[in-house]
């Protein structure tokens, strides 16, 4: 004790200097090791995949030819989506935020859009012309403060058209006019027209699947219960997550448009991604086994088989 | 930076005094600026952590926050109160400090379970809890009474820098370096620890006087609202606290009605809590020269004018501007403010039970109000939310007017 009153300042110092040199060393020590990790081959894949690489620690976005043969590039995103030529990377901006970065088919940027939260969806229309994307926007929930809410936006490259979020869209719940402030809307899937789309609303406890048009700006419910809807390359069905029980997790099913006949995605359980159709007869989408690390599954829409694994380490899949 | 414009700026010519901010409260503040370098690291990487580190539900982690406030209002009284009953309020500061830094090496070990996390970012909280009631009762035992205000708004300065500081450095090593959980983890453990090793090492526990003979007792701390002013101040904070929309609330709505940019909502915070480092110390000091608890009821005045700014009297970018600043400013005049305040209310053997007391009513306060209006939002628009809060908040002004101004001046 009477040591530690003689020497605290020096004692003070000499510990300060060795965190600070035991960080340096453990910072640097990791950086130099992610680079040799993340090449594990994926699957084959019909049509081939895109997706973000979570095992080696850049986020960078890779590809799986339609032999499995990976290749890595050089793009950093937290979510990326390709289609019709256009692709779509949520990424990180500094000093503090995140940005939507759109590219052509050459690589070259046509836009950044900085956004207001966490990236959560990011989809491209068929056609390349709409693109769309949700985030987590923390602290902003409207029942218990550090809970969350979200904004989606949807860019038009054709007129260069901005929505900053679909809540300022007119809804209509079940045939009423929703007037309430407490509203969310996430997980955008644009039809091969350019106008009409799908997208979830939240209000409360209650999530609705909606139908809208991006040039009326209008949205009506569908049904309830359906989350990040998907839609088929043949517009006849509709991917999404609900809930199995009332505590319980996600599955995906798939809905016949025409039919109203739901089908459940078995070995989908605990899913929370808004899946990616990669042909008219498969989709994928990432999730997280208990215990296991993240992983991009291939399951077909039919439901009539249980899903493989297409990668590990990865999320984010796109066609 | 900070001592030198103290010393420049609150000692006026003719008065011979030494007015610099003691150094216990520089070192403390040092310790809150690396502690909160420490937490908000993590507090902005959680959402990145869990939705794409280990691919989780964002719902998870919403539904645990915000449960523990209830808990952590607990264990402030607990701390104030052992700080006193010990005599040490350095080594309760010290748990509560090491309990926080020590968490954030359990992060990895945990991985992907909500319970798990959960029951992390408790103890966390439990830390802070602890902590923060003797770590004030130190500042104000160890500054003279008229530079009370100074004092607290040193710190708070301090505090909000290493806020700010936090998850800038966040971004950047996930941007720069590696997007893998560990570094950060480590690089916060490492902060939260500098942040100790200050506390254990260049902070002295002051002497204090004794009451003979006799240990506090709960009774103490408790019979402390017999005192009139000590009650009033309690439950003119708690008043207030109940009229307080949370932060959130108050950006998302100023966005809306603003009509400024999504994009804005990441920069309001930053806004706010840049007006609140600079103006903390000058309103601190302010405060110690026309009465704290002055300050305090004109920080609340600025809220209402906040709030009335909400109703949109004109929009763009100068309402986003004027809203934020003055958001600022209502924290650089309420928040050390307080402290400062209830630091007289409280003879020395009592400081950190007494002030837990004030500190706890005003955060169950503010919680319960912010659950209020949480609930009032799903029901209904945002101007007619907006009018019953500025409704409430006129309410608690005239009422804590009517009942602070004749017994408490300063």
């Amino acid at each position: 004790m009477n040591w530690f009153a003689r020497h605290r300042i020096a004692a003070g110092v000499a510990a300060i200097v060795l965190v600070v040199a035991a960080a340096v060393w453990y910072v640097v020590a990791t950086v130099r090791d992610q680079r040799a990790v993340a090449h594990q081959p994926g699957a084959a894949v019909a049509g081939g995949l895109t997706f973000v690489d979570n095992a080696g620690g850049q986020n960078l976005v890779s590809e799986l030819a339609p032999d499995g043969t990976r290749t890595t590039g050089t793009l950093k995103c937290l979510r990326v989506y390709t289609a019709g030529g256009t692709t779509v990377c949520l990424r990180m901006a500094l000093p503090g935020g995140y940005e939507a970065a759109v590219f052509d088919a050459a690589g070259k940027e046509l836009r950044t859009v900085a956004l207001p939260g966490t990236p959560s969806r990011a989809r491209v229309s068929a056609s390349g012309k709409i693109v769309s994307w949700t985030v987590f926007v923390t602290g902003d929930s409207y029942l218990a403060p550090g809970g969350f809410s979200t904004r989606t936006g949807v860019l038009d490259l054709r007129s260069g058209e901005l929505v900053e979020s679909l809540e300022t869209f007119a809804t209509t719940i079940d045939g009423v006019p929703d007037e309430r402030a407490d509203e969310n809307y996430w997980g955008v899937t644009v039809a091969a027209d350019d106008r009409t789309f799908y997208a979830t609303l939240g209000s409360g406890s209650t999530t609705w699947l909606v139908k809208g048009d991006l040039a009326a700006k209008t949205m009506a419910t569908v049904r309830q219960s359906a989350e990040c809807p998907s839609l088929s390359p043949d517009e006849t069905r509709v991917a999404y997550k609900k809930r199995g029980g009332r505590l319980g997790g996600w599955q995906l099913f798939v809905l016949d448009l025409a039919t109203g006949r739901e089908t459940v995605l078995p070995g989908s359980d605990g899913v929370d991604d808004q899946a990616a159709w990669l042909t008219p007869a498969t989709l994928a989408y990432a999730k997280t086994p208990r215990d296991g690390a993240p992983a991009i599954y291939e399951s077909p829409a039919d439901g009539a088989a249980e899903p493989r694994v297409l990668v590990t380490g990865a999320s984010s899949p796109s066609p | 930076m900070y001592v030198a414009s103290t010393r420049r700026t609150s000692a006026p010519p003719g008065d011979a005094r030494p007015s610099r901010v003691p150094t216990t409260v520089l070192l403390l503040g040092t310790v809150s600026l690396l502690t909160d370098i420490s937490a908000e690291m993590v507090t902005a990487y959680l959402p990145f952590y869990v939705v794409f580190s280990l691919q989780m539900s964002y719902l998870q982690l919403g539904l645990l926050d915000g449960i523990y406030i209830g808990a952590t209002a607990v264990l402030r009284l607990v701390g104030g109160h052992v700080a006193d009953r010990v005599g040490r309020h350095k080594a309760v500061a010290v748990v509560g400090y090491g309990l926080s830094a020590a968490t954030k090496l359990a992060f990895t070990p945990i991985g992907a379970s909500a319970a798990g996390l959960g029951g992390l970012i408790a103890v966390d909280r439990a830390g802070k809890g602890l902590r923060t009631a003797p770590r004030d009762a130190l500042i104000s035992l160890v500054t003279p009474a008229d530079r009370l205000g100074a004092a607290f708004g040193a710190h708070r300065a301090m505090d909000t820098v290493g806020a700010m500081i936090g998850p800038l450095s966040t971004f950047a090593v996930l941007t720069w370096l590696t997007t893998r959980p560990g570094p950060i983890f480590v690089i916060s453990f490492c902060f939260g620890l500098l942040g100790l090793i200050v506390l254990v090492f260049f902070v002295r526990q002051p002497r204090r006087e004794r009451v003979p003979g006799r240990t506090v007792t709960p009774r103490d701390t408790l019979r402390l609202l017999r005192n009139r002013r000590m009650r009033r101040t309690t439950v003119a904070a708690g008043l207030l606290g109940l009229a307080t929309i949370s932060d959130a609330f108050v950006f998302v709505i100023l966005q809306k009605v603003s009509g400024v940019s999504t994009e804005w909502l990441v920069l309001m915070p930053v806004g706010t809590a840049v007006t609140f480092l600079l103006a903390a110390a000058p309103l601190g000091r302010l405060a110690d020269r026309v009465g704290r608890w002055a300050m305090f009821f004109a920080g609340h005045v600025v809220l209402f004018v906040v709030y009335l700014l909400l109703l949109g009297p004109f929009t763009g970018v100068p309402l986003a501007l004027i809203t934020v600043a003055l958001h600022g400013l209502y924290y650089a005049a309420t928040d050390g403010v307080l402290m400062a305040h209830g630091s007289t209310l409280v003879p020395e053997h009592l400081r950190a039970g007494g002030l837990s007391i004030v500190q706890t009513g005003q955060a169950l306060a503010r919680f319960g109000s912010s659950v209020c209006f949480g609930l009032l939002l799903q029901q209904l628009a945002f101007t007619a939310s907006v009018l019953i809060a500025i409704g409430a908040l006129g309410a608690a002004l005239v009422g804590v007017f009517l009942l602070i101004r004749p017994e408490v001046s300063r």
